[in-house]
């Protein structure tokens, strides 16, 4: 009997998913191999979905124009910034960052921008790419 | 807590701390003449984080996103009466651009949580497509949340004396799609919600608040409006860009039903809330003024000042669980907050869980406890220790969602 139930199924199983299936379209029994085929470039990576106008992703920190005035100290909500007196700049570890981007607005010299970059998960919280102006 | 007798032929059941219907802890003991519930006593305190101790640490700038994260649903509302205290008692103005923007935003806010609010009731009484369903309609208005703020939750927006973000005239498409979409779909969510009839045999008369109880008991929002209580901060002391807007207090009796107070009536409630969330919405879009988003654009000043200030502030608004404060004091010449004080709105509603609970089965407990929309994150601001004694027998989560999807079951089937 084609009630609107069997009419919705159907209709469900010609749309487009709900979800976005990133990185891949069904999750792969390992991990790294699948990781090894995406860098050898034989397994192509679905793109994430598209992100929002003025998205808040990785800071980004200007060191040349800081002035050590120190700030964004004073306004980060998770102390992800501390001061490097003997170069008078300041040290961000992007592990504890909200994302919240006062630092951004309360810099009188504009050193701080929120970037579009998100994919920032890692091991380590000390990593390299974790830590600016290490 | 519950005495008991020896020739008492009643016994207790504690549910929760980990935990009933809710996905936070929380517990309350019951008492039950066979399967019929006798007595509820809540017992609130087990998801103590001490975030306002954590907050008179702060200056008030770092509190204002460290408040946003006392909830995760209605993380608007608390940023919303933060800053309204600290304006409160710094004598800061908002823009009135910044008003309209935070009506737009707490009125998203309102649709999120409700549609959400909708499919858990659903899972609770055993329909997981109904779940589904209103989980993937609820993306949209986050997706719009993350167009306008940059997050997803948490968002990030408020600031003493303003926004952080503006609505510019660019993104009114956008909001207006989103509109759109809810209210062709808002007569399909009527259908499930209050149309099904298996829905209705879980719904109506079960977990009944009376007016007067709702009365007594001081309980808010949504909970005590489906009692026909007509009772709303955004109608009787309007806040942000309420007093400009046109609305009026969602009871069940404007729509053709009666006030009974009941699950069913509450769902009603929150449904009917979302269409007038959207036509909120379009008013503000429509009216909003040409203006700065922000009355102090320069932090480190307006740091200064709050440093300077001295008073105490209050910040009152309707959650879309009902009516919430946050109260703050500032002291001249500290930085940080001298004091801060939240009571959400589930504080109050938990009280109505007695009257709700009082008759009812075993395997009610899970849409009955979910019916106030309880946040134990934004509630628990207390911790007690209790002391209990007596023979218990305890109930899981799945134990008990087993029984309710069962209770479902055979109400279809007709064995009930």
């Amino acid at each position: 009997m084609p009630t609107s139930t069997v009419f919705t199924l159907i209709k469900q199983l010609l749309t487009r998913k709900a979800t976005n299936p990133f990185p891949v379209k069904y999750t792969p029994k390992n991990m790294h191999a699948a990781a090894e085929l995406i860098e050898s470039g034989k397994l192509e990576i679905n793109p994430p979905v598209e992100i929002p106008p003025d998205y808040r992703g990785k800071l980004k920190y200007d060191v040349d124009c800081c002035i050590g005035c120190k700030l964004c100290l004073k306004v980060c909500p998770s102390e992800a910034l501390a001061f490097k007196p003997e170069e008078k700049k300041v040290k961000h570890y992007v592990a504890r960052c909200t994302f919240c981007g006062q630092c951004a607005n309360i810099c009188p010299k504009s050193c701080f921008e929120l970037t579009e970059e998100f994919l920032i998960a890692g091991t380590d919280k000390y990593a390299d790419e974790l830590v600016l102006n290490p | 807590m519950i005495e008991m007798s020896e020739e008492d032929t009643t016994y207790q059941v504690p549910i929760g701390p980990i935990h009933p219907a809710l996905k936070e802890p929380f517990m309350i003991n019951f008492k039950l003449d066979g399967e019929t519930i006798v007595d509820a006593d809540p017992h609130p305190g087990m998801n103590h984080r001490g975030i306002e101790f954590m907050g008179m640490h702060r200056n008030p700038l770092k509190v204002i996103p460290l408040s946003e994260r006392i909830c995760g649903i209605c993380s608007i509302v608390h940023q919303h009466m933060y800053t309204t205290a600290v304006e409160h008692a710094a004598g800061i103005e908002p823009t009135n651009r910044a008003r309209y923007i935070r009506t737009i935003m707490c009125e998203l806010e309102r649709v999120h949580s409700h549609v959400l609010w909708a499919g858990v009731a659903a899972h609770e009484i055993g329909f997981d497509t109904h779940l589904h369903f209103t989980w993937k309609i609820r993306e949209k208005v986050m997706d719009l949340l993350e167009y306008i703020s940059g997050n997803r939750v948490n968002y990030s927006m408020w600031t003493v004396g303003g926004v952080r973000r503006d609505i510019p005239e660019s993104m009114h498409p956008k909001i207006e799609e989103t509109l759109t979409y809810y209210e062709e779909l808002y007569q399909k969510l009527e259908d499930i919600f209050l149309g099904d009839p298996s829905i209705r045999l879980r719904t109506k008369n079960i977990g009944i608040l009376t007016k007067k109880e709702a009365l007594e008991l001081c309980g808010v929002g949504p909970t005590v409006r489906a009692s026909g209580v007509k009772k709303d901060v955004r109608i009787d002391q309007p806040y942000a860009a309420y007093g400009d807007l046109d609305l009026d207090y969602v009871i069940p009796s404007r729509y053709g039903y009666e006030n009974t107070g009941d699950v069913f009536s509450k769902t009603l409630v929150r449904l009917k809330e979302v269409v007038q969330s959207i036509g909120l919405i379009r008013q503000c879009v429509d009216q909003m003024p040409d203006e700065d988003i922000d009355s102090e654009p320069k932090k480190a000043v307006l740091l200064n000042k709050l440093k300077k200030a001295e008073g105490e502030g209050i910040g009152r608004i309707e959650a879309p669980r009902g009516e919430a404060i946050h109260y703050a004091r500032l002291k001249e010449g500290v930085e940080e907050l001298d004091c801060w004080k939240i009571r959400a709105s589930t504080y109050n509603n938990l009280t109505t869980y007695a009257p709700m609970f009082m008759g009812e089965q075993i395997a009610d407990i899970p849409i009955i406890a979910a019916c106030i929309d309880p946040c134990i994150g934004c509630m628990d601001r207390a911790e007690i220790v209790d002391v209990s004694t007596g023979k218990s027998k305890s109930y899981s989560h799945d134990e008990l969602h087993k029984l309710s999807v069962e209770k479902t079951k055979k109400l279809l089937e007709g064995s009930l």
